[in-house]
This record gives structure tokens, C-alpha cells and sequence, in this order.
């Protein structure tokens, strides 16, 4: 029971993190083509400065507690994904720093290099995080004491021994780059009005359709590289509710953003990650990384979890702590709601 | 290289880069509360603007710290594994309260004080000054916490695959090693704070532009700085080190550089220990001195390194006793400078006497070095141990990756830290150059007039 609990309640901080941080790293990279003018882009980046710092706070609080709830988790897969999460932490500093820089710095010329920097780090970033879930939805070489390494590649084929990058992860990257980027654009549409907000209206159409193919492939390649991801929904046929949510997202984006209803095409936008997440983590319930090697070493739920005592004490304050922290969230976002180029919108 | 060197390289030196942010935006956290506070009382625009301006260097050592912080969480698992998968079920608990409880406080209410004053009342404005100033502070708690279990671990069971579980939440909170450490290290900030809020003051006066600024500032830091520059000293390094007397008595006779035991063990000021002798070359002794400080009276035995097997012994003596020397003695420098300085505001000649601004300038470094000279004594006076007393740090990291690996990722946190430390020093530089009357650049207030 209690490892139900913390298998979802670490999915919520995930689900968190990416619906959160989602949205400013599609703008980081939507910034690069998307605005015309310097005050253009000043307004794409200002929608996103007062929260970018606390939305990547959701993956440090997801992160903490993958690490208590679930130690062999948190310590084999951060140490088999080595080389792919350090290079995640670069890209982290360089992005919220070339942010930083640019809100401080008149920089002429440097101001592209930064632009650059940001923008790139934010599609990197995605597309890590994309290779990351295909990563688990494929399954890693697990020894049996439950450690492995991954090299960055291998001969590109999903397999026994396949490297973190391969056909089917880099399809899982796309997705993640094509749902960012059209989160952000959605997040736009809200936040910044007039020419800019009309052309990042327009993008989401090729942006959907883009997401809608890659949607459609990954599907399809999962249930190639890991048939048993079906199982548990033939097990449950209620749950067949995710793809189906998945798909009236999709739907409620294109709707509601050719209606002009910005916040409800990105709420639904969040509900798309949200039901695709959920949609993978059930896949592989109670499996919370399989093993390419054999399922006799897959890390489950219950080779995993921490004790009793320590998740019943860390239920109480994680319940406490987190409904804080989405008071201050919440607050946050209503001070800050609005157009964020509102001096300069005039036209 | 053996991995295992590798992989407690990186650690350290992504945690003593790391750290060089936070310990500022505690100390000025807190200094901020008392400009705000001076401000809504006395309805100051002065004083406003001031906390405006140490506002913004809060917020460019927040992001920095953020940046570098995210790899530390991270490098538990990464570097650390097997350390990890043992002990996550106690301390992975206060690393997730940290974020849970601290960061989503810190940063929500930073984005609101440094973006957000038009949008609030005056009293709420202050408000947010106080949150960011108790989230940075509860952050420093649960990562103390943290710490202090490595270094006295309570409050745990153990499974019978070796694993450590949490036998009581409140004890692992309120291990009397966390609380003491916790004192004497957030003292260690507002020394910082101080140190750096009264060094821009004095670089002011002397290049006489912004000083009614320099003023506030001084006045700030110095009585700031006299404060936690004593209370670093007594009570809380005074009794942390008893504690670490009574609980590691092998890290304190390698930190004094106390080969034997000793009765009457006088204090080493200086000099180098030798490993092959068993002796400090050149000292400079004061007599009684440490048998008095740990115990209380000049007669007390004092144990020396003979006492314990080699095996047990911190594995890299020499450094040790170095950053224990270096922490004391920059601190004893910090209590000097600061009793001067405030005795000089007192008699209000602090502002016109150029040398001790000078003193104050040139100083501002100094707490960054003392502070991590501070945790190098508490880390390396932990060794052999990762656990102390339970397991060795040598057991403890990630044995599949490599030493080739570990490497790469080292050299890239170099070269990466080498140039945040450009950039950072370009912009602090920028923001105490052209003082606290700029208005910032329009991406920073772009919600003026909604």
C-alpha cells in the first residue's frame, strides 16, 4: 500500500516538474525564431522570470524524494544514467545562467551568443528528458545486484546492451522536444498579446501536428520494444481512460487554441503530459526500471522501497510540506498573472 | 587515479563551489530583514533602495546557487550510490524536506520580492523579505541534518541487508550534532554577509561617491559583524568543538596535530605536522592552552593520534590541520577587525578613518575562505569514514563508474565552475559599480504599468 502511495506521489512531482519547468523550457527554445524584435524577446523571457527558478525546484524536491522513498532506484539509476544526467546538470547551469546574464547585461553581440546558449540548452534539455523515460520504458542492463552503466551510445539498436541513446529513445526525445515546445507556445499565447502572441497562436498548428505523429510512433514503438507495456491495461481495461485522456487533450489543444481560449488550450496541454506520463509510469507498474537483462533483475516496487517507518513519517510531512508549497505557488502565479509585456503591448 | 579519489574530488569540489553562493544569500538574507525592517519603521526611501540593491546581488548568488545546488542532490546518486541505496531512507529524508519545505518557499517568495514590489503593499514587500530570509535559513537546517548524521549518526536501525532506516524523525531533526553545527555554521554566514555588505560600504566612503549608501552599509555590516564574529567564536565554535572532542577524538588530535597524548596538551599556532616523525616541524606552542578549551581545566589528558589505529586515523592529516589553522585564525582575525571597526562607530569615526575601510575592503574574502576552510575540517576529520563509525567512504561510492568516466565529468565541472566564476565576478562587479540608485534593466520589471 504504502509503496503505491510513494510510486504515485513520485509521479506527481515528476508530472510537476515537466508540466512546470515544460512550459519555460519550450519558450527557451521557442525564443530563438519566435520573436522578431529585442523587446520581443524581452517579453518571451520575462513571462518566464519569476517562476523558471521555482518550477525547477519541482525536479530538486522530485529528485529528494525518489531518494528516500526508493534508495536502489534513486542509487542505480543515477549512477547507471551517469554521463547523460551530468550532462543534464550542465545544461541546467548554463540555461539559468545564460538567463540570468542576459535580465543583467546591455551585451551587444554576446546577447546572441547567450540567446543561442539558452535556447539550445532548453531543446537539449527536452530532448534528455524524453531519452530519459524511453530509457526506463526500454529497460537498462541491470545486473543483479541491481547496478549498471550506460554508455551515451552503442550501435543505436534497443537491445540487450543498448547505449542511452538509440532509435527508439531518440523518438522518445522528439516527443518530449515537439510536447515542450508546444507547451511553451501555449504559455505564450497567454502571457504576451499583440504580434508575438498571434505568431506563437500560429506555430501551435504545425507544432500539434508534429506532436501528433510523434505521439502516434512512440506508441507504437513502445508496444514494439516492450509489449508488456499493454498488460496492465488489459489487466485493468479501465485504465484504457489514459490513452483515451491523451487523445481529448490533444484534441482540447486544437480546439480551444483555434477558439482563442489560450488557458484552456494549455491547461489541456498540461493534461497532455500529465496522461502521457501517467500513461508510461502504468506501463511499467509495479516495475520501476526493467531490466533488458532478464525480469528477474528488474528494480520493482517492493525490492526498492525504504521501510515502513520511514515512509509513514514521511508521508506526514511530505503531505504538510506540499500543500505549502502549492499555496506559494499558487499565490505566485496570481501575483504574476496577467500579460507580462504589458509596458510595451500597447499595440 | 582510483576512482574512489576521483569520485570524493568531485564531490568536493562541486560542494565547496557550490557553497561560496549560499553562504552569502544566508548571511544577506538575514541583513536584508534588518534594511527592510529600518525602512517600513522609519519609512526610509534610503533604506528601501538599499535592500532593493542587496536584493539584486541576493538574486544573482540565489541563481548561482541554484545552478550549483542541483548537481549536489544529484551526486548522491551518481558519484555515491552504494552510500546511497544504504543510507537514502534517513537521509534522503531531510535532502527531500529541503526542497520540499525551503526551496519552493525561497524561490516563490524571492520572485515576488525582487519582481513583485509594485504589486504588493509595503508590509507585505517586507513580508517576502522575511520568507526568502527563512527559507535560506531552513534550507542550511536540513542540509546540516543531513551532515551531522554522516558525522554522528542517531536515531537509526538497521535492516538486515544493511540498510539504515529512521527510528525516530524527531531525533534525527534534533541530533545535538546538527543543532550545534547549525549555529556555529550560519554564524559563519552572517560573518560573510557582514564582511561583504561592510566591504561595498567601505568602498564607497573611500571612493567618496553613493556615501550616504556607504554609510548604511557600514553601519550594517559592522554591527552585524561584531555580533556573529563573537558568537562564531563563543559559544557556538567553543562548543562544537567539545562536542567534536567528546564524539571524534581522533579528528580533534589530527586538527590540534596532537601526535601523542598529553596531559597539560598545549595549543599548536603554527607549524607543519610530519606524518613520517609522528611530529609538528617549526611549532609555535602555547602551553595548557588545549587541554583547557576541551576540558576546562590545564590538567586534563588530552588523547593524541597514538590512541588510534592507523587505519582510523583522517586520511589526509596535513590538510586537515591546515584548514582547522586557517578557519581559527582567520576568525580570530574577523572578532579583531569588526570590535575596531564598531568601536569606531561608536565614537563615530568609523566613516573618516581610511585605514580600517581599508582593513574592511580587503577583508571581504577572507569569510569565504575561513567558511570553507570550516567545512574541510569538518569532512576531512570525518575520514576514514563516509558513516562515522559505521561505514568507510571507501565503500561507499559508485563502483560501476569508472574512473575514466568520473574524470570526464570532473574536468567538465571545471571548466564549466571556471567560467561561472567569470561571469559572476562580471556581474557582481556591474551591480556594486554602478550602485543602488539603477534602476534595473526593463526585462526585470516588466510588469510596471498592467
Amino acid at each position: 500500500m504504502m509503496g503505491f502511495v510513494w510510486f504515485w506521489l513520485v509521479a506527481v512531482m515528476i508530472v510537476g516538474y515537466v508540466v512546470l519547468d515544460g512550459f519555460d523550457l519550450g519558450v527557451g527554445v521557442l525564443h530563438l525564431f519566435l520573436a522578431h524584435t529585442e523587446s520581443e524577446k524581452r517579453a518571451m523571457l520575462a513571462s518566464i522570470g519569476p517562476v523558471w527558478d521555482g518550477n525547477e525546484v519541482w525536479l530538486l524536491a522530485g529528485g529528494g524524494t525518489l531518494y528516500f522513498a526508493f534508495p536502489l532506484l534513486y542509487a542505480s539509476a543515477f549512477s547507471g544514467f551517469y554521463l547523460p544526467l551530468m550532462i543534464v546538470l550542465w545544461l541546467l547551469v548554463l540555461r539559468g545562467v545564460s538567463l540570468e546574464l542576459r535580465n543583467h547585461l546591455e551585451l551587444g553581440v554576446w546577447r546572441t551568443l547567450l540567446d543561442g546558449v539558452f535556447g539550445l540548452a532548453s531543446a537539449l534539455l527536452a530532448i534528455f528528458y524524453g531519452a530519459a523515460l524511453a530509457n526506463v520504458l526500454r529497460g537498462v542492463p541491470l545486473q543483479p545486484d541491481g547496478y549498471f552503466f550506460l554508455p551515451l551510445w552503442t550501435n543505436w539498436r534497443p537491445g540487450v546492451d543498448p547505449g542511452i541513446l538509440d532509435w527508439y529513445t531518440v523518438i522518445g526525445g522528439l516527443v518530449a522536444l515537439a510536447a515542450l515546445t508546444l507547451h511553451g507556445a501555449l504559455w505564450l499565447t497567454i502571457k504576451v498579446s499583440g504580434n508575438l502572441a498571434e505568431r506563437a497562436r500560429r506555430i501551435v498548428t504545425p507544432l500539434w501536428l508534429a506532436l501528433l505523429a510523434l505521439t502516434v510512433i512512440s506508441l507504437i514503438t513502445t508496444i514494439a520494444v516492450r509489449p508488456a507495456s499493454l498488460d496492465n491495461y488489459f489487466h485493468y481495461p479501465v485504465t484504457f481512460i489514459i490513452p483515451v485522456g491523451v487523445v481529448a487533450s490533444l484534441v482540447g489543444i486544437w480546439f480551444w487554441n483555434h477558439n482563442s481560449q489560450p488557458v484552456k488550450a494549455f491547461l489541456a496541454s498540461c493534461f497532455y503530459l500529465f496522461f502521457m506520463l501517467a500513461g508510461a509510469c502504468w506501463g511499467v507498474y509495479p516495475t520501476l526500471l526493467p531490466a533488458t537483462t532478464g525480469a528477474a533483475n528488474d528494480i520493482t516496487l517492493t525490492r526498492a522501497i525504504s521501510g515502513p517507518h520511514t515512509l509513514a513519517v514521511g508521508l506526514a510531512w511530505w503531505i504538510f510540506g506540499m500543500a505549502l508549497a502549492v499555496a506559494y505557488v499558487v499565490f505566485v502565479y496570481s501575483r504574476f498573472r496577467g500579460k507580462a509585456d504589458a509596458p510595451a503591448g500597447g499595440h | 587515479m582510483t576512482s574512489e579519489l576521483i569520485h570524493r574530488l568531485q564531490f568536493a569540489f562541486t560542494v565547496t563551489y557550490h557553497y561560496l553562493f549560499p553562504q552569502l544569500t544566508m548571511g544577506l538574507g538575514l541583513l536584508i530583514v534588518v534594511l527592510k525592517t529600518v525602512a517600513l519603521r522609519t519609512n526610509s526611501e534610503q533604506w528601501n533602495q538599499a535592500a532593493r540593491f542587496w536584493g539584486r546581488i541576493f538574486g544573482i548568488n540565489f541563481v548561482f546557487g541554484v545552478v550549483t545546488g542541483i548537481p549536489m542532490e544529484f551526486e548522491f546518486g551518481t558519484n555515491w550510490a552504494r552510500f546511497s541505496q544504504l543510507s537514502g531512507g534517513v537521509i534522503g529524508q531531510p535532502l527531500a524536506m529541503e526542497g520540499v519545505f525551503s526551496f519552493f518557499l525561497e524561490s516563490a517568495f524571492l520572485g515576488l520580492f525582487l519582481y513583485g514590489e509594485k504589486r504588493l503593499s509595503r508590509v507585505m514587500h517586507w513580508f517576502s523579505a522575511v520568507m526568502v530570509f527563512v527559507g535560506s535559513w531552513i534550507s542550511g537546517f536540513f542540509i546540516i541534518v543531513t551532515d551531522a548524521w554522516m558525522q554522528h549518526p542517531v536515531a537509526y536501525s538497521r535492516m538486515p541487508d544493511g540498510r539504515f532506516e529512521v527510528l525516530s524523525f524527531w531525533h534525527l531533526l534534533l541530533n545535538p550534532w546538527a543543532l550545534l553545527q547549525y549555529a556555529h555554521n550560519m554564524m559563519g554566514a552572517v560573518v560573510t554577509g557582514s564582511f561583504v555588505m561592510a566591504a561595498v560600504g567601505a568602498f564607497y566612503l573611500l571612493e567618496q561617491r553613493r556615501e550616504e549608501y556607504g554609510r548604511i552599509f557600514l553601519q550594517t555590516g559592522v554591527v552585524a559583524g561584531l555580533i556573529s564574529t563573537i558568537l562564531i567564536i563563543f559559544p557556538t565554535g567553543d562548543m562544537h568543538g567539545k562536542y567534536v572532542a567528546r564524539h571524534q577524538p581522533a579528528a580533534i588530535a589530527a586538527m590540534e596535530g596532537l601526535f601523542k597524548s598529553t596531559t597539560g596538551a598545549g595549543i599548536v599556532l603554527m607549524g607543519q605536522p610530519n606524518e613520517e616523525t609522528g611530529e609538528i616541524d617549526n611549532p609555535i606552542v602555547v602551553n595548557d592552552v588545549l587541554s583547557f578549551l576541551i576540558y576546562g581545566t590545564t590538567k586534563a589528558e588530552v588523547k593524541g593520534l597514538d590512541q588510534f589505529p592507523r587505519d582510523q586515523w583522517p586520511t589526509a592529516l596535513p590538510l586537515l590541520f591546515y584548514a582547522y589553522h586557517i578557519m581559527a585564525g582567520l576568525g580570530t582575525w574577523f572578532a579583531l577587525v569588526m570590535a575596531v571597526a564598531a568601536f569606531l562607530l561608536w565614537r563615530k569615526r568609523l566613516y573618516s578613518s581610511r585605514w580600517i575601510l581599508w582593513a574592511l575592503l580587503l577583508s571581504f574574502p577572507l569569510p569565504y575562505i575561513a567558511n570553507t576552510a570550516g567545512w574541510m575540517t569538518a569532512e576531512l576529520g570525518r575520514q576514514p569514514w563516509l558513516i562515522y563509525g559505521l561505514m568507510r567512504t571507501g565503500d561507499g561510492y559508485s563502483s560501476l563508474v569508472s574512473a575514466g568516466n568520473g574524470l570526464f565529468t570532473l574536468l567538465g565541472f571545471m571548466g564549466l565552475y571556471a567560467l561561472l566564476s567569470v561571469l559572476f565576478v562580471v556581474l557582481i562587479y556591474r551591480e556594486i559599480s554602478h550602485g543602488p540608485e539603477v534602476k534595473t534593466p526593463a526585462v526585470e520589471t516588466p510588469v510596471a504599468a498592467s
